[in-house]
């Protein structure tokens, strides 16, 4: 873990000084005043483990641009990504499962086709044109859903969890949980595209590896449902490379996030950290892309630790 | 795999290894005998696959473009034709076979624009691509053959690459370098760099251990030519099919960045800077949305569908 904050850090800095300074440049001596304010004409060293040491204490620095710390803004507003994320994945595994499952059963078929032709288009998709047109569609043509945001202005609803769904439903005011549902729907879809496809794709070809081991036949042979079979005894051992691969999509989810983010206006930290890097705030940037590295990892770790929870060959191995 | 199953002819070919391998020992004994038929053998998967070969033809298709822009394209991309702002396609009301996708909010021909913009992607993904390749084979076949210290080193920096989103790490390389096509296409280098690395790593640990490889130290090879002639020959497959699909995220990645203002900056006709010009017009002029995204969509698909069909064709092993 160490070596992954020295090696981030050593990957963020460059020299904000005279990124601040702009094209026009400045002068030496201010130059050099500057530098010592922000301590950075100290040795390379020394202002490393200074950082580690403040990253520890859970001090990321404070935003050159609001001068709020900037661990605080990221707590703020992180529910509204994590929101964002986890409802795009529900909506990925959801359509994305059961399709993966039924090309596979229905090999070669129209129905694959259709799945996989989809799904690699889908993998394919520049997702913030794609939200481009879900918005041009659903809310310029049709009207049915909001633009940006995840709101509509006239709730005042208050920020008990950070997870609007939830607050909106505990505010108990009408029509507010409704306004944050249909705020949520369109990022989610654009979001949640990618990681669909990937699923679907993964499953299908897990499953049909699966479908040709022996115990599939024997448990047919022996008179098991069609459908239990493919349920219970198929799916749940395709289920791990599945696994594997809804872990990483987490990474992508975070990716995707900047992007959605930005399209909806959506108030969270992938909006955030564009601003911030479009801004150069530098201890924003760099304090947010170490905080999501960490989550990642994190996620990562639990998903390694999920493959026990589903297949006891590796718990027990 | 039912067809792989139906035919009884297909177990050789699913070992390439060998004829390769002895044609890498003894080039000088007869190089003319294995090279045609591994090739033919190759063209042959890969046409089975009707994918692919839509995908190959596509990015034919692309390439031709991006060559012949300059006399493709109807008029120049950056032209402003200041009395026809946002006309639309020639098929809808208003529009005119002058500029047959119509035109941006600065009166430029969007066709013109995007045929300009097909040498601009496929010179990012091309750059980066080979850049990434370059380096990551170099640090993997390192890590690989001196194992130790380096390869534990090479592989940690790696595995903290791999652990940021890639675009998530090709903006904090923006934001060290500044915003530009070019630093954009350093950032797509180095995102995907941890891929080659760990491919060629793995690739040669796999094959040093293999009696052809200790055959050639045995005659005297030395470690530079061990590594580039010997077992990197060998290593090809997986990296081909990775280059290829690397140029999709490639171009996915740099549209994204120029979406997001960190890419090529304007005037340039780049595919993704494009749309972020177009945000504003969105509800008056749908085509300039439409069509920039439709081409990314388009030329990632197409290097998707090769990528797919090569790594089919290449290494039945990596068929999942």
């Amino acid at each position: 873990m160490t070596l992954l904050a020295f090696s981030l850090i050593h990957l963020i800095p460059g020299d904000p000084v005279e990124t601040m300074s702009g094209e026009r440049g400045m002068e030496p001596e201010r130059y050099q005043r500057l530098l010592h304010e922000f301590g950075l004409d100290r040795p390379l060293y020394v202002q490393y483990f200074d950082y580690v040491w403040n990253v520890l204490r859970g001090d990321l620095g404070t935003s050159l641009t609001t001068h709020e710390p900037v661990l605080k803004e990221f707590v703020t507003l992180f529910p509204a990504t994590v929101e964002l994320a986890l409802f795009a994945m529900v909506l990925s595994i959801a359509i994305g499962l059961p399709a993966g499952v039924l090309a596979a059963v229905k090999r070669n078929t129209v129905a694959d086709y259709a799945v996989m032709g989809v799904s690699l288009t889908g993998y394919s998709m520049p997702i913030f044109w794609w939200a481009l047109l879900l918005i041009l569609f659903f809310s310029v043509q049709l009207g049915w859903t909001p633009v940006s945001g995840r709101i509509s202005v006239q709730f005042d609803v208050p920020a008990v969890t950070g997870f609007l769904l939830i607050d909106a439903w505990r505010s108990g005011e009408p029509g507010a949980l409704r306004s944050a549902l249909s705020h949520l729907i369109l990022p989610s879809v654009a979001l949640g595209t990618i990681p669909l496809a990937v699923i679907a794709r993964m499953t299908r070809s897990s499953m049909l590896e699966v479908l040709r081991e022996d115990y599939v036949r024997t448990a047919r042979a022996k008179g098991v449902s069609r459908l239990r079979v493919i349920v219970v005894h198929a799916l749940r051992n395709a289920l791990i490379p599945v696994i594997t691969v809804i872990g990483l999509q987490v990474g992508l989810l975070l990716s995707g996030a900047i992007l959605t983010e930005t399209i909806f206006s959506w108030p969270g930290v992938g909006n955030w950290l564009i601003h911030g890097v479009l801004a150069r705030d530098y201890p924003v940037v760099q304090g947010g892309i170490l905080m999501i590295a960490a989550i990642v990892i994190t996620v990562n770790l639990i998903v390694d630790l999920l493959y026990g929870v589903v297949n006891p060959r590796i718990r027990h191995g | 795999m039912v067809e792989r199953t139906a035919a009884p002819e297909a177990p050789p070919e699913s070992d390439p290894v060998m004829p390769r391998a002895l044609a890498d020992i003894a080039p000088e004994l007869d190089p003319a005998l294995a090279a045609p038929s591994s090739l033919r053998e190759f063209w042959g998967d890969f046409s089975q696959n009707r994918g692919a070969v839509a995908g190959l033809a596509m990015v034919i298709a692309l390439v031709l473009v991006a060559i012949f822009a300059d006399w493709i394209a109807p008029h120049s991309p950056i032209e402003q034709f200041r009395e026809a702002t946002l006309t639309p396609p020639s098929w809808h009301e208003g529009g005119t076979t002058k500029f047959l996708l119509g035109t941006d909010a600065l009166g430029r021909d969007i066709l013109s624009r995007l045929i300009h913009g097909s040498r601009l992607s496929l010179f990012i993904g091309f750059i980066s691509v080979t850049l990434s390749l370059a380096l990551g084979v170099v640090l993997g076949l390192l890590a690989g053959f001196l194992r130790g210290i380096t390869e534990i080193f090479i592989m940690r920096l790696m595995d903290v690459m791999l652990a940021l989103p890639s675009l998530l790490l090709a903006i904090a390389v923006v934001a060290i370098l500044g915003p530009g096509l070019i630093n954009a296409m350093y950032a797509i280098a180095i995102v995907l760099l941890p891929h080659y690395v760990r491919l060629a790593r793995a690739a040669v640990i796999g094959e040093t251990g293999k009696e052809y490889v200790a055959a050639a130290r045995i005659a005297g090879a030395g470690p530079l030519r061990l590594m580039f002639n010997t077992v990197l020959p060998n290593c090809t497959a997986p990296l081909i099919v990775q280059a290829t699909l690397g140029f999709s995220t490639a171009i996915l990645d740099a549209a994204a960045l120029g979406f997001l203002g960190l890419g090529a900056q304007p005037p340039t006709p780049e595919w993704g800077s494009m749309l972020a010009d177009a945000l504003e017009f969105i509800q008056r002029a749908s085509w300039v949305v439409t069509w920039p995204g439709l081409a990314i969509l388009i030329t990632v698909l197409a290097f998707n569908l090769m990528g797919d069909g090569l790594r089919d064709a290449l290494d039945p092993k990596l068929k999942r």
